[in-house]
């Protein structure tokens, strides 16, 4: 069977032959790299789906190379969204920035009891890999690099349901700009996540925190009210009035 | 000039690097990938801890259970230290958040933590997050290093340590991206590189990085390895990818047989046992399956999805309905770099070593599940602060770049040189070969044929290089550097191995089935002064 990669020095798409059978994609790309072409370059870890190393785009589509069965015909491409440093490897630092703009760690640690329900309050959010396929796969990044992007929301939120942290405030002041209300709720995070974890669905959870912690949608404000009238006599609102 | 550089990114990295950095040190955290990249993140099972929360236990019961499967070979006061620290680095990683698997018992802190039996363990000791442990630790450790932070250097390959008479000064790095070697001065170094199971490509539930590269560079600085022939093999791992099945799948009630569907083991035996029926089947010409069948789809779902996944992606098997084929593969490498007890390397002051890549003595001749995740945490914290303590009366006066230039010229030689011969499908031979004949049942015919087999291959190395030119995001280059790590460490093992007449542990050796009491000691290697550093 014969695939396609994208390699980055020519910026064309490379056919390759592999022997018929099906086969994990990242058993594929060693084989090729092994056997044909060691220019290929790609990256790996644990090809048990647990590292978050390989993710890769086939056929436009976010998969980890070790959890993806080769069909013929495919086309792979690296992620979207992060420099290419070289045919499918990019660079992810600015997974590292969007933690730290984030602050997704436990600010104020406090003692708690906590339950089985607990545990499953975050489980799954914990379950991430740092994959970066959700950055791959989310819109707002044609627009705004600089949005801090599902997987840092879905573990900023995650720290804020903690029990253990005391201070959530602190979390949700730092996920305001370029966060929270950036995001346009179109899911394509949740639809490629490999852990089947639901960023578009933190990411609401963190606007309802944000509204109990006095924060509203910035672009509401302004295009339903226009310009506050500060001198009370329209139908605006007076933002300082108290309510 | 840095107080604490850390090479490696892994549990017992972050670990060391957020203590020494808590004790008041500049750290910098050197790794060939990211930190949450590393092999940590596959451990699945749990770290064990003498909480008593569901049961009975005791930290005197820890260190029993520690030192009977050690057989004779660990360091009794570093169990001891190890397994009374347990409690306390649980109550740290609870502190920064670790999302552990809880019990509803009403109580608060990590008293609520879930325990689970482990093999060998006398009580329900290993606390857990679900079936990602690891992955949870080395997040939430990586989490709390960009509070801290704490300056990464990714994509940073370790050539060599940089010395001077026996005094550590900093280490050679290539930087992966941009192809350029750098030397990176520190007053103490910490090596947490992990282990070098990888060198069994092939069969080894390990991470493709796992190729023991400090472990090979301490021996060229000078520095002492030990007990290099201690490699455990996990029974169950699936046939075709050597993925692990965890354990937890006999736990619950799974069977092992042979094709004529019979069951020819207790499955519930220690690791090394039931690695070596299942062996002596396979040699038989019998293939060997984990059947779980009996226990429900539904069942299967709650306990293993994991590995349900995995067997129909990997085997072709729905584990429900079929038979998984399942092989013994090596696991864990208990051998590695000799340190003292405060995790000084033996032969290079300054420089320290923790986690697999470091033999503390702690696991022996055969590791108890849920131990490592223990050691590379409760150890890696003792080596951020005895490295600190040893950088503030550590001369700052730094070296020159003679070893930067040397590794510079070694890395320029393999551009310029012809690669005749395909490294890769050696790397492949060597781990055939070391699964066929210094596997899990050895004897010393076979130990000396790999021996030489060995020889020739590095003989052929010479042969050998780089087909990829490219300066920069050389993967083919790191590959090579790897094979070559490895080629140093093959006969360290083997000859190690062929000089215990005796099994062990996880050492079993055809015609000396008994343990010797003679032989009750360590197998130290250190290279003489003229062979260091290439
Ligand atoms: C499948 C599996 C399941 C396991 N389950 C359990 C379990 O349930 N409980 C338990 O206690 N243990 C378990 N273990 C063992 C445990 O996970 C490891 O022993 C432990 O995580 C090792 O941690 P470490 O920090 O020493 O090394 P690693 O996590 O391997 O980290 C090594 C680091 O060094 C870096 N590095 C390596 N070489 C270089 C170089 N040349 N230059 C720069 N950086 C380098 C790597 O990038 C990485 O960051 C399991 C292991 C495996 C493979
Ligand atoms: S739901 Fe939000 S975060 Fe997710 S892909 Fe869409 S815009 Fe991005
Ligand atoms: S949220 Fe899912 S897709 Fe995004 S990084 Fe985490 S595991 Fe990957
Ligand atoms: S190699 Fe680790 S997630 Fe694919």
């Amino acid at each position: 069977m014969q695939i396609k990669i994208l390699r980055s020095e020519t910026n064309t798409h490379q056919s390759y032959t592999l022997p018929a059978g099906e086969i994990p994609l990242l058993n594929a790309l060693s084989y090729i790299k092994e056997t044909q072409d060691a220019t290929l370059t790609f990256s790996a870890g644990c090809r048990a789906s647990v590292c978050g190393t390989c993710a890769v785009r086939v056929n436009g589509r976010e998969e980890l190379a070790c959890a993806y069965k080769v069909k013929p015909g495919d086309i792979i491409e690296p992620l979207q969204y992060h420099p290419v440093l070289r045919d499918l490897k990019v660079d992810k630092h600015r997974a590292k920035e969007t933690l730290l703009k984030s602050t997704a760690w436990l600010h104020t640690s406090q003692e708690a009891s906590l339950t089985h329900r607990d545990e499953k309050l975050s489980e799954r959010q914990t379950d991430c890999i740092l994959c970066d396929s959700c950055y791959s796969a989310c819109p707002v990044y044609a627009v705004n690099p600089d949005f801090l992007g599902p997987f840092a929301l879905t573990r900023a939120y995650r720290y804020t349901t903690d029990k253990r942290e005391s201070n959530a405030k602190n979390i949700i002041d730092n996920v305001q700009s370029n966060g929270v209300w950036d995001c346009i709720l179109c899911g394509e995070c949740t639809a490629v996540c490999p852990k089947s974890i639901d960023p578009k669905m933190d990411i609401t959870m963190l606007r309802g925190l944000s509204v109990q912690e006095g924060y509203q949608d910035p672009s509401f404000t302004t295009q339903s009210f226009g310009t506050p009238d500060f001198g009370g006599g329209g139908f605006g609102f007076d933002p300082n009035a108290g309510f | 000039m840095i107080d604490v550089l850390i090479i490696g990114s892994g549990g017992a990295g972050l670990t060391a690097a957020l203590a020494a950095k808590h004790a008041g040190a500049s750290v910098a955290v050197a790794g060939k990938a990211y930190p949450t990249n590393s092999q940590t993140s596959m451990a699945q099972g749990g770290m064990n801890a003498a909480l008593g929360n569901v049961g009975e236990d005791d930290i005197d019961s820890h260190i029993a259970d520690t030192v009977k499967s050690a057989k004779g070979l660990c360091d009794e006061a570093m169990v001891r230290y190890m397994c009374e620290n347990a409690p306390g680095t649980i109550a740290w990683l609870e502190r920064l958040g670790v999302p552990f698997s809880r019990l509803d018992n009403g109580k608060s802190g990590t008293q609520t933590i879930a325990q689970r039996q482990m093999g060998g363990a006398s009580a329900k000791r290993a606390c857990y997050a679900q079936d990602y442990t690891g992955l949870k630790i080395l997040h939430t450790l990586y989490d709390t290093c960009l509070k801290e932070e704490i300056d990464f250097l990714d994509e940073h390959y370790l050539l060599n340590l940089v010395t001077n008479e026996g005094t550590v000064k900093g280490a050679t790095f290539l930087d992966i991206r941009t192809g350029e070697v750098k030397q990176i001065s520190a007053r103490s170094v910490i090596i947490a590189t992990g282990g070098y199971g990888a060198l069994y490509h092939g069969f080894t539930t390990n991470a493709y990085g796992s190729t023991g590269d400090g472990v090979a560079a301490v021996l060229r600085a000078g520095g002492a390895v030990s007990d290099m022939e201690f490699i455990q093999f996990h029974p169950t791992a699936l046939k075709h990818s050597s993925i692990l099945v965890s354990e937890s799948a006999r736990g619950e009630g799974g069977y092992l047989v042979n094709e004529k569907g019979e069951r020819f083991v207790d499955e519930l035996k220690p690791r090394d046992e039931v690695a070596r029926a299942i062996f002596s089947q396979i040699q038989e010409g019998q293939r060997v399956f984990l059947d779980v069948r009996h226990l429900g789809e539904e069942k299967l779902m709650e306990l293993l999805p994991q590995e349900v996944e995995l067997c129909k992606l990997h085997e072709h098997v729905d584990p429900a309905k079929e038979l998984i084929p399942i092989q013994p593969v090596a696991h864990y490498t208990m051998g590695g770099i000799e340190v003292d007890q405060a995790l000084e390397v033996q032969g290079i002051k300054g420089c320290f070593a923790v986690g697999e890549c470091s033999n503390v003595k702690v696991h022996g001749a055969n590791r108890l599940g849920g131990n490592s995740l223990l050691e590379i945490t409760a150890f890696g914290k003792l080596a951020g602060e005895h490295a600190y303590q040893y950088a503030l009366d550590a001369s700052s006066q730094p070296v020159d770049d003679t070893q930067q230039q040397k590794d510079a010229e070694a890395i320029e030689a393999l551009y310029t040189q012809k690669a005749g011969v395909n490294f890769y499908p050696y790397r492949e031979k060597l781990g055939n070969l070391f699964y066929n004949k210094v596997g899990i049942v050895r004897d010393n015919a076979h130990l000396h044929d790999a021996l030489n087999e060995v020889s020739a291959m590095q003989e052929m190395q010479k042969e050998m290089g780089i087909s990829d030119k490219s300066r920069s995001n050389n993967q083919n280059l790191i590959d090579f550097l790897e094979f070559q790590n490895a080629l140093i460490l093959a006969p360290m093992i083997i000859t190690s191995a062929i000089a215990r007449d005796e099994s062990r542990g996880a050492h079993y050796k055809v015609g000396f089935e008994q343990e010797d009491e003679a032989l009750k000691k360590h197998t130290v290697i250190q290279w003489k002064k003229e062979t260091t550093c290439k």
